[in-house]
């Protein structure tokens, strides 16, 4: 049986709490977690196939042009070369998001450089990636432009309301700032990998993928196949972070490969190729206008930004995304812009929008704060809009004030107007910051199998990833509270199309969008058990494996009397969050030492407090944040794509380049689980965490930096030459460095 | 990769005899060489490997220590005579790369490091060092972490390591082997700038073999490595200093001072000694030296900021060094 819900109301019978079986929240272990620390879990390319070729990707150094011609004769000759694909299918930048149809056909028109063109099958990995270099090309090349500042650009959105202008010149205080982000990787631990079987018109991939039913789609349309032809199997992921959310260049690879020659096929990419060729979040140039009474509340609220993308592609870095309703002033201009540029696809890195977007918002209210002489906290407690600034809408459930309140005594914060250079250790100053989070709540259509099993055990199942997050033990602990069984006797299986489609992760959206496929799957089941036991579904308790109700008490293998009973739960959102503003929130607080000399920025210690629904597993959910804030560390202070000025190639394309924050940069790291129902946002009362962390916790360093030497830094990331510069600018005349 | 043929040397005759042939690397640690393969940047027929040569042993050398080429900086960063004597030497190290690499790199290959520039590691991209000839892509492209002393207008890389820079504030030497003769060279001329061959990182010719480094007898006084850099370990320096500095009744008697992260090479200016030497410590004087320091220093846009930085780190060094208060 199916139970079916499009989500048109909220539901506020917070089931989970009353079912009692006490699983659910509940700080568990991954169940898979000691297979992936011993490396028994198998990832896409670890697979032991026999026969397998290994393909290897071809890159031009050409930013824009064409491939006139592909001389697969200069390398056939060599040791096990078998084969250089090149087929007109190939793609040459992966899908976006959700896309789930195939990205930019053909591959020999280029658009960025380094563009993946071809492939170079071999029988051993060397081979292939010896011959790839030797792979003789012809192609024309045209000029393309690469700053985004040197194109027009088009607008993407704009919200325009009241006099933001007339808002400034009439404002007591107010703080109008450019601020600047570069260009993000997603940099995820496992390189993008696919393993391509072709058997009697059936097409079975290994690969790394994040949303498996799009994906499914999207690699179907690249090859011409029907969607039933193709399967995928993406069990465990080491990463992705956005960049593995539609089907990138080395998927269509290896599967034209293994069609075209009848064998096994393994395309890996190289670390350089991954940073080259699939993705990067779009550098950002952001105005941020601000305008306040005398008392600190804002009149006016002004966000415009501009950020990149090839020709052709749909994807814009939604930096204003929580802007529309973060903060109050009846004056708003948000306008976003995009310029064209031959720069690789711009498309979602974790949380796009928010991870950029939020940061400066909080620089440009410390200053507002300094310009009122007010603790920051208060400013932004004063400024918290009762609805939706522009819509009206109310907020679903919103936990930002008490994240700030709560965040604050946990961290020690000093309630005082900022007064930077208060404290030197040594070379160090020290100083402390605080900035608001938020990230906006999605749900996707989701499917989920649940099979209570004779013996009494369950099985969930649907093509859901686990890409490092926790769905294992989350969608577990959903199905254990609702049957009443410990997360021990519950198998999750996942990352498979031949299972009902989940809603894949991204966007936050996967704990809450397949718990709820779990959940309705469970309800299910339990009202075919009340059924047999001809009591109402209400009436029935189920803990510990046995069924209770008024007057009888059965274990369940009993009641299923040898037989397994299945139920479909169908998740659709709906209606219910139309007339609401549905947002997790969050607030960061860090605590830097900047070095006197040299501008060296470290962070000593950072608390974040969020509050996102209902907590699924306090474990993993605390797991999410600590990472979120991790990504706040090297989104502040190090991480940066460089694209050269001249062809517009990334010339960090490594980790030891790219400079995400080691083990040394991440101090203590502490995180408050702020726990809230939202019944609007999925019938688990469950938000999106896998986002929030990094959704503003920049800003917190940023302006602890301020607080600590003085130095406003405007561009992210603030390296050392960044915040000695500053430091430079903002000294007194009459001090010394 | 380009595939190669790989011999294992089981003597120095041997090694110097193999590696003098035309396309020939000598393969110690491999934590270089190896990902500069992969990179097809090094595309040798034949790799010598001499891991298998007595040239670990780190020994009393008169009153000095010789540290064998093939000492891993693991070792050579915990020894007890280098923790005492040339405590220098071990922070360098251990300010470099991570422990994993540092238990596989050894001396000789950390000297022979290449350079991290952007566009040598990239091999469709112009770069005069790799590809003499080809151009320089970095001069007009991404600049950051490149040279702003000594460089030539072939070629702006630096030499990124910082046991180096330890090694040349400390005086040490180099001893190389060949089939013909043995040499020893000061860590300070070891390596060279690009000028027009910036293919040459150092003067070690085909077929030569570093077989130690030797360090002079200790000089005590204070010794400090201060490397800058964005994050705080698995990074290379934006600039670093190694200092060796003693005074004596309030006036500089040594200041063995050397630089890494501005230049081709480790960067040594005698001059600095000479003004400092005799001279009472203040941070007048420190700015004098940094005028010595970066006297011709020129910079290439992104990296404009390596001259204030040098200046900074200098200052913030001898501060420490001195007990001068900023």
């Amino acid at each position: 049986m199916t139970v079916h819900l499009k989500q048109d109301a909220p539901d506020n019978r917070d089931v989970l709490d009353g079912t009692g079986q006490g699983v659910i929240g509940a700080p568990l272990p991954r169940p898979e977690g000691l297979m992936k620390v011993t490396g028994t879990a198998t990832y896409a390319a670890e697979y032991a196939v026999e026969g397998c070729l290994e393909g290897v990707l071809v890159t031009v150094p050409v930013t824009r042009g064409e491939v006139l011609s592909i001389d697969e004769h200069s390398v056939l000759t060599m040791p096990g070369v078998v084969a250089v694909i090149s087929d007109e299918r190939m793609t040459g930048r992966p899908a976006q998001g959700m896309a789930g149809e195939a990205p930019f056909q053909p591959a020999q028109e280029v658009c960025y450089w380094g563009q993946p063109v071809a492939l170079v099958v071999a029988d051993t990995f060397e081979q292939a990636r010896d011959a790839a270099k030797h792979l003789a090309m012809e192609w024309r090349s045209e000029d393309a432009p690469i700053d985004p500042a040197s194109v027009e650009t088009e607008e993407d959105e704009s919200t325009l309301q009241g006099d933001l202008a007339h808002a400034m010149a009439e404002a007591a205080h107010s703080v109008d700032v450019v601020i600047t982000t570069e260009g993000h990787a997603s940099a995820a631990m496992e390189p993008h990998a696919a393993l391509a079987q072709w058997n009697d018109g059936a097409l079975t991939v290994h690969a790394s993928l994040q949303m498996l039913k799009f994906n499914r789609a999207e690699l179907a349309d690249s090859l011409g196949l029907e969607e039933e032809q193709v399967r995928l199997l993406s069990p465990y992921v080491g990463g992705g972070f956005g960049s593995k959310l539609g089907v990138s260049q080395e998927v269509v690879a290896a599967s034209l490969a293994a069609m075209k020659l009848g064998r096994p096929v393994r395309v890996v990419m190289s670390r350089q190729q991954v940073f080259q060729t699939v993705e990067r979040r779009s550098e950002t140039h952001q105005r941020i206008r601000l305008a306040a009474d005398a008392e600190g509340k804002l009149t006016g609220f002004g966000h415009e930004a501009l950020v990149s993308n090839l020709p052709g592609e749909t994807f814009a870095e939604p930096v204003l995304q929580s802007s529309q309703f973060l903060y109050a002033g009846e004056n708003r201009l948000l306008k976003l812009d995009l310029a064209r540029i031959h720069r690789m696809t711009a498309g979602s890195v974790r949380a796009p929008g928010e991870a950029v977007g939020v940061q400066t918002v909080e620089q440009a209210m410390d200053m507002l704060a300094e310009k009122v002489g007010m603790d920051p906290i208060e400013l932004r407690l004063r400024n918290i809009p009762e609805v939706h600034p522009a819509k009206g809408t109310p907020f679903s459930s919103r936990k930002l004030a008490e994240c700030l309140r709560e965040g604050a005594a946990a961290f020690g914060w000093e309630p005082r107007p900022r007064a930077p250079r208060h404290t030197r250790e040594g070379e160090w100053w020290i100083g402390t910051g605080v900035a608001s989070g938020a990230r906006v709540h999605f749900v996707e259509e989701a499917k989920a199998r649940v099979t209570l099993r004779p013996d009494g055990t369950a099985l969930v199942e649907t093509d859901m990833t686990d890409i490092g997050t926790g769905t294992y033990a989350i969608l577990g602990q959903v199905a254990g509270e609702m049957l009443g069984l410990v997360p021990d006797d519950i198998e999750v299986r996942l990352g498979d199309t031949d299972l009902p489609p989940g809603s894949g992760s991204g966007g936050s959206v996967g704990a809450a969008s397949c718990g709820s496929a779990v959940f309705l799957a469970c309800q299910g089941l339990r009202e075919q058990l009340a059924k047999r036991l001809n009591v109402g579904a209400d009436e029935l308790a189920l803990k510990d494996g046995f069924a209770r109700w008024d007057g009888g008490e059965k274990a369940l293998p009993e009641l299923l009397g040898g037989e397994p009973l299945e139920c479909t739960g169908h998740f659709e959102p709906g209606a219910s969050t139309e007339d609401l503003t549905v947002s997790s929130f969050g607030a960061f607080f860090a605590e830097v030492a900047v070095n006197r000399w040299t501008g060296e920025t470290r962070v000593r210690r950072m608390t974040g407090a969020f509050g996102f629904g209902r907590v699924l597993n306090a474990r993993t959910a605390r797991s999410q944040c600590l990472g979120g804030l991790t990504w706040c560390i090297g989104n502040a202070l190090t991480e940066s794509l460089l694209f050269d000025p001249v062809d517009g190639h990334l010339a960090n394309c490594d980790l030891a380049e790219y400079h995400v924050p080691v083990n040394r940069d991440v101090p203590d790291l502490e995180v408050l689980l702020l726990e809230e129902r939202d019944a609007a946002a999925s019938p688990i009362q469950a938000k999106g965490v896998g986002e929030l962390g990094l959704c503003g916790g920049a800003g917190a360093i940023a302006n602890a930096i301020y607080d600590a030497c003085g130095a406003r830094v405007f561009a992210y990331p603030m390296t050392p030459d960044r915040v000695m510069a500053a430091m430079e600018s903002s000294r007194p005349p009459s001090e010394s460095t | 990769m380009r595939p190669f043929d790989y011999q294992r040397a089981e003597r120095l005759e041997h090694a110097a005899q193999l590696t003098g042939e035309p396309d020939t690397l000598a393969l110690a640690g491999g934590t270089n060489l190896v990902d500069l393969m992969k990179l097809q940047v090094e595309t040798p027929q034949t790799l010598v490997d001499i891991g298998r040569l007595s040239l670990g042993t780190i020994a009393e050398d008169g009153e000095g220590l010789r540290i064998g080429a093939l000492a891993t900086n693991t070792a050579t960063a915990v020894h007890p005579r280098v923790l005492a004597d040339y405590p220098v030497l071990a922070r360098a190290i251990l300010a470099g790369a991570t422990q994993q690499l540092r238990n596989k790199a050894t001396t000789g290959g950390n000297l022979c490091q290449r350079t991290r520039c952007y566009y040598f590691t990239n091999i469709d991209q112009p770069c005069n060092k790799r590809e003499p000839g080809s151009g320089c892509g970095a001069i007009k492209g991404i600049a950051r972490i490149h040279a702003v002393l000594g460089t030539s207008p072939q070629c702006i890389a630096t030499y990124p390591g910082d046991m180096a820079v330890a090694m040349a504030a400390l005086d040490a030497s180099v001893e190389i082997a060949s089939e013909r003769r043995s040499r020893t060279v000061p860590v300070r001329n070891f390596h060279r700038l690009p000028g027009d061959t910036p293919e040459k990182d150092n003067v070690l010719e085909p077929g030569e073999i570093i077989t130690a480094v030797t360090l002079p007898a200790p000089v005590g006084g204070v010794q400090l490595y201060r490397k800058v850099r964005e994050r705080s370990s698995y990074a290379f320096a934006l600039c670093s200093v190694a200092a060796v500095v003693d005074l004596e009744e309030g006036r500089f008697t040594r200041a063995d001072l050397a630089f890494g992260g501005l230049a081709h090479k480790p960067w040594h200016d005698p001059r600095i000694a000479d003004l400092l030497i005799g001279s009472e410590p203040s941070l007048a004087l420190f700015d004098k030296a940094a005028d010595l320091l970066l006297e011709g220093a020129e910079s290439y846009g992104e990296n404009d900021f390596k001259i204030p930085l040098a200046r900074r780190t200098l200052a913030a060094v001898l501060c420490e060094a001195t007990g001068v208060e900023p």
